[in-house]
């Protein structure tokens, strides 16, 4: 399948419009600068100097966007998240996610196998994405499972996956924990290739955890994930991918331990990339403190040390991408005792605005940073990176940087309502998404400039 | 005072408000009619996801000496065992419209969280490992019957610290009461940065001779098969209290139930040192203050439904924002 066939989305009409005069960033294409953007039949056909194009768009009659006070960006791409389908559409399905996905800014997204059942067979995967092909409001990959069921105990057929279009494997909610087991999922990927993304912990360090170990765990009575149930096994598993020339996506690093282990591998010759998520660089374990179960997630909120180093770590490029790892869950699951809540947080809705607020605007990151690390994760997938480049597919984000807005006080496009971020008053929001050549999301209040 | 939750939210004037009433109560059980009509008319619902003898009785004691209506509901034999929420389960059984809720679950915070679902005062008395509050009150004021003051003591909690709400209750509060804790037992039953709660660690009893007060913890049985300790013998070597090991100025207390020969040496539960049944008997004067702060104290109205909801702890919006290093 070529890697083009792997992302999938419903036949949505292509646009025509142009962005007059619009700031725009795309650091892969070294671009900096205000420009006039023009979008036809959803394939970006020119930029120019800012005016240059804006009669010639009149007289088609095409859409213009006034781009004054407004940054177009390549749209995002997220490797993780959990769409819950099939089986779990209370929380999720795959029109809301991708809804709320194009809400955030972002394209393309890498739905997550641990579904009810799990995606360990060709035929449900062919299913899906037919769904996907129905239902899906911006590109989705699909990542199969590494082990039947998640039991890791058995291989699924990976290279019949393949061919039917997984972008890669992962246990993801789980670890392989047998390193026997990956191994031979290691040694597998050559003949099918694909990456294999490892959501790394130790069951017999982290069982019976629900927040991470540490001085407020041991205030609240409630059981610690230590720290080193994440690190020990990347650093287990950087040494496999290293030996058996794998290569490896680590999901979700928490800890500061886990970036000096990637950042050890990498250096040492490892085919290895890395993601970490919203609420880890913005969040530490002093937020479990209220009980809030939004902040209860897997792996937990680290030490503020963990938080400074997963920074630090996105910044140097030890970690490559940002990653949602978008988990809903339903109102009722969640309003319970915090030890008894399902672990994960929503955040494709808040990613963009929240690490611009607190992350950008701080002097922590340089904005052409941000817009890198979140779109990354399409070429460590195997994908062509989204550009601002002419003849491209136009898949873009247009956002507005002065833009402040309670997150969640109008509700969300997700099914769900579990972000950990609900409630921050955050700088920067999403206007238009433009996934594939179709417009998948435009801001309500977004007063359009027309000809 | 709303709601008893934690000692975390209690300060030392609230604990010894609550020691002085609980003084005033211990009266009425020394009376040949051990009643008096403080909270005649009021509901209490004892509402206990967990086994508990001894707790809930003495709640119940405590209730019916104030002549309150008691209902006592356990999750066995009721819809919970249908799958009904703790959510739900609270909002069926509000609709009797208690005044008081007493609450003990295996889950951190429900106390709080039930505080959120309905109007009734709610006790904690006991959420999971969290805390138990009125536990560590009638500790203090047990101790401050015998000794007048806290202030300066040297006390150590002995035993299983990770699983023990009592231990966090009482490490608050003694410390509060001006004492200093020291917390001993099995490394594997301590959890990382304990010390954080205002205690030190200690590892072994070998400076047990400093401590004017020793309080062992119950060592559970079930504990045993997670092997948290190697056996219970090798634990009894090194970390139970006896008579060689505790000198005869020191006290010792316990919560209990006991566990004879494992955590304290049989012969010295019943010796002049021991305080564990005037701790039983400080429990029933100490929840009757509790109960009568709450639902008719100086300080709360005297219908709890008229009551304004009080800003809740859980309800708060976090801090979302680390301050960078």
């Amino acid at each position: 399948m070529r890697p083009d066939d792997l992302l999938v989305h419903r036949a949505q009409p292509r646009c025509d419009l142009l962005f007059n005069d619009v700031h725009v960033i795309d650091p892969r294409m070294r671009v900096d600068q205000r420009l006039d953007v023009l979008v036809r039949d959803g394939h970006i056909v020119d930029l120019s100097e800012p005016g240059a194009l804006i009669s010639e768009a009149q007289a088609a009659g095409i859409e213009v966007m006034s781009g004054e006070g407004r940054h177009l960006l390549p749209a995002f791409f997220d490797p993780h998240v959990h769409l819950r389908t099939p089986g779990q559409e209370h929380k999720e399905d795959l029109e809301t996610g991708t809804r709320a996905a194009a809400a955030g800014g972002y394209a393309a997204i890498v739905a997550m196998p641990n579904t009810d059942p799990v995606l360990d067979s060709a035929p449900l995967l062919r299913s899906l994405r037919a769904a996907a092909a129905r239902e899906a409001n911006v590109s989705v990959a699909f990542l199969a499972a590494i082990t039947q069921g998640l039991r890791g105990e058995e291989l699924t057929e990976m290279a019949e996956l393949r061919a039917e279009g997984a972008l890669g494997f992962t246990d993801d909610g789980k670890p392989v924990s047998s390193a026997g087991m990956l191994r031979k999922a290691l040694q597998y990927q050559r003949l099918c290739g694909g990456v294999l993304a490892l959501h790394e912990e130790d069951p017999s360090l982290s069982a019976g955890g629900s927040m991470r170990e540490g001085p407020v765990a041991a205030t609240l009575g409630l059981t610690g994930i230590p720290s080193v149930s994440e690190s020990t096994m990347v650093a287990r598993d950087a040494e496999l991918a290293l030996y058996e020339g794998a290569r490896v996506h680590f999901q979700h690093l928490s800890t500061a331990a886990s970036v000096q282990a990637v950042s050890a591998a990498k250096a040492a010759g490892a085919r290895l990339s890395a993601e970490v998520s919203p609420h880890h660089l913005l969040l530490t374990e002093d937020a479990v403190r209220c009980l809030d179960t939004r902040m209860k997630m897997n792996p937990p909120l680290g030490s503020e040390q963990d938080r400074r180093a997963l920074i630090d770590g996105l910044r140097s490029g030890v970690i490559d991408c940002v990653a949602t790892d978008h988990a809903p869950h339903a109102r009722e699951e969640k309003e319970v005792p915090f030890e008894q809540a399902p672990m994960g947080t929503t955040g494709l809705e808040t990613a963009f605005a929240a690490m611009h607020t607190k992350l950008v605007l701080t002097g922590e990151l340089s904005l052409g940073t941000l817009v890198q690390r979140l779109t990354a994760g399409a070429e460590l997938f195997g994908l062509a990176p989204f550009t601002v480049a002419r003849g491209q597919s136009a898949n873009l984000a247009l956002v507005d940087l002065n833009a402040r807005w309670v997150a969640g006080e109008h509700g969300w496009e997700s099914r769900s309502q579990n972000c950990c971020l609900a409630g921050e008053l955050l700088s920067g929001r999403v206007l238009l998404t433009i996934a594939d050549g179709g417009i998948a999301y435009r801001q309500r209040a977004f007063a359009v400039v027309r000809s | 005072m709303n709601h008893l939750l934690s000692i975390e939210e209690l300060d030392r004037p609230a604990i010894e408000r609550i020691i002085a009433e609980a003084a005033r109560f211990a009266e009425v059980s020394e009376r040949a009619v051990k009643k008096v009509p403080a909270l005649r008319g009021r509901m209490i619902l004892n509402l206990f996801y967990e086994a508990s003898t001894r707790t809930r009785s003495s709640f119940e004691l405590a209730a019916k000496r104030l002549s309150a209506d008691v209902v006592n509901f356990a999750p066995s034999g009721s819809s919970v065992e249908k799958g009904e929420s703790l959510k739900d389960t609270v909002l069926t059984l509000s609709a009797h419209k208690p005044d008081a809720i007493v609450i003990r679950t295996p889950w951190v915070g429900s106390a709080e969280l039930v505080t959120r679902w309905c109007s009734a005062a709610i006790v904690n008395a006991g959420d999971g490992k969290h805390e138990h509050p009125t536990q560590a009150l009638l500790d203090v004021y047990t101790l401050r019957g015998r000794l007048g003051a806290l202030d300066g003591l040297s006390l150590w909690i002995v035993g299983d610290l990770a699983h023990s709400r009592v231990a966090r209750s009482n490490i608050l509060a003694f410390t509060r009461m001006g004492a200093r804790v020291t917390v001993a037992g099995p490394p594997t039953l301590i959890p990382r940065d304990m010390e954080t709660l205002g205690c030190e660690v200690r590892h072994t009893l070998d400076e047990l001779h400093d401590a004017d007060v020793v309080y062992a913890l119950r060592m559970q049985q079930e504990r045993m098969t997670q092997a948290w300790v190697p056996s219970l013998r090798e634990y009894a070597t090194w970390y139970q209290v006896n008579a060689r090991r505790l000198r005869p100025r020191q006290l010792l207390m316990h919560p209990g139930p006991v566990n004879r020969g494992v955590e304290i040496s049989g012969e010295l539960v019943d010796s002049p040192q021991s305080l564990i049944s005037a701790q039983v008997e400080a429990g029933v004067a100490v929840r009757m203050a509790v109960l009568y702060e709450l639902l008719a104290g100086a300080s709360g109205p005297a219908s709890s439904s008229l009551r304004p909801a009080r800003p809740l702890r859980s309800q708060r919006q976090p801090d979302p924002h680390p301050q960078p290093a």
